[in-house]
C-alpha cells in the first residue's frame, strides 16, 4: 500500500490526524517531513507521544525523505506523510517525485497577509504561487481538514 | 483572597471545551478572576497557541491542564513548560480535578499536582459499577 495520505498541517501529529484521519486510514506509520523537527530529538519525542501504539513515527528533512520516497511509494506498509507548510511540500514533490499523488492540505492558520479561504485554513500570495508550483509537479491538491468533510478543489481554493 | 503566592491555572483544549469547563467551575465553585484561564486552540497555528500560552505563564506559578495528553494543545503546554520548575502540564482535565484546584492553590506544586491526578481518577467512575472482565 503506498503513501495513504499526503498533508499539509502546521500541527502535525495531532488530533485531527492520528483520531480523525488515522482512525479511518489505519497507518502503520507517520512520515514527518519537516527540516527543523528532524534536528530536534526533544521536538520529535513530544510529537511520537501522539502517535498510538504500534505505530512508527519517522522524522526526516525534505532533502533525506526525497530519497526513501519510491521506496515508501512502493511499500506494502501504510503511512501519512506530513508537513508543516507548502514549502516542505513542494521540496518533496520537485522532478514531479510525487507525480499522479494527491495532497491533503489540513491546516494552514491565520497569519499576517493570511486571508482565511475555509476555517482551517488561512492562505497569502506565496502561499497561493507554491500551490501553483506544486500542481505544476503533477501533484492533485485539495483542501479537506476530516474524512468527513467536504473535499475543496484548489480551483476553489485560488477563487 | 489575594494571588500572591497562589498556583494560577490555564485550561488549554480543543473547541470550546475549556471556556465551558472554566465557567462550569465558576459557577460551582464562585471562584472567578485570575485563577483559572481558558485558552482554546481553535481555529490558530501552533505559533499562535504558544505566543498566547505564554504570556499567560511567568507571573506565578501554574498548572496548564489539557484535554488529551497529545495533539497539539499537549504539544504547546509540553514546549511552553519545558524549561521552568514554575510550571506543571495536566493532561487528561476534568470538572473534578479543576474544582479541586481552585481550592488548593495555596499548595505548592508538589504536592498539588499529584493530589490533583489523585483527584482526576477518583473523579471517573461508572453507575452501575462494572468489574473488569478477567483478562483472556
Amino acid at each position: 500500500m503506498p503513501i495513504s495520505l499526503f498533508r499539509v498541517d502546521e500541527r502535525l501529529i495531532h488530533g485531527q490526524v492520528v483520531v480523525g484521519w488515522g482512525g479511518q486510514l489505519r497507518p502503520s506509520r507517520y512520515l514527518v517531513v519537516d527540516a527543523l523537527v528532524a534536528d530536534s530529538e526533544w521536538e520529535q519525542e513530544l510529537y511520537s507521544l501522539g502517535v498510538p501504539n504500534g505505530v512508527e513515527a519517522v522524522f526526516l528533512s525534505p532533502s533525506e525523505a526525497r530519497k526513501f520516497l519510491p521506496e515508501w511509494r512502493a511499500s506494502e506498509a501504510k503511512s501519512v506523510l506530513l508537513t508543516k507548510n507548502l514549502e516542505a511540500m513542494l521540496d518533496l514533490a520537485r522532478g514531479r517525485l510525487m507525480e499522479g499523488e494527491e495532497v491533503n492540505l489540513g491546516g494552514l492558520h491565520s497569519q499576517a497577509d493570511r486571508r482565511e479561504v475555509l476555517p482551517y485554513l488561512f492562505l497569502d500570495e506565496k502561499d497561493k504561487d507554491l500551490l501553483r508550483q506544486l500542481e505544476e509537479e503533477g501533484v492533485l491538491i485539495s483542501a479537506q481538514d476530516l474524512p468527513g468533510s467536504p473535499k475543496v478543489t484548489l480551483a476553489v481554493l485560488l477563487g | 483572597m489575594s494571588e500572591a503566592g497562589l498556583v494560577r491555572g490555564v485550561v488549554l483544549a480543543h473547541g470550546s471545551m475549556a471556556s465551558g469547563l472554566v465557567d462550569a467551575v465558576r459557577r460551582i465553585s464562585g471562584v472567578d478572576g485570575e485563577a483559572l484561564v481558558p485558552l482554546t486552540n481553535d481555529g490558530k497555528s501552533p505559533d499562535t497557541v504558544r505566543n498566547e500560552l505564554e504570556e499567560l505563564l511567568g507571573k506565578a506559578p501554574t498548572i496548564v491542564f489539557t484535554d488529551l495528553p497529545s495533539g497539539s494543545c499537549a504539544v504547546s503546554a509540553r514546549f511552553c513548560c519545558r524549561d521552568s520548575g514554575e510550571e506543571a502540564v495536566v493532561f487528561g482535565v476534568n470538572l473534578p480535578v479543576l474544582l479541586d484546584f481552585v481550592f488548593h492553590r495555596d499548595l505548592p506544586l508538589s504536592e498539588l499536582v499529584p493530589r490533583l491526578l489523585e483527584k482526576g481518577r477518583e473523579g471517573l467512575s461508572s453507575a452501575p459499577e462494572y468489574s473488569r472482565p478477567p483478562s483472556t
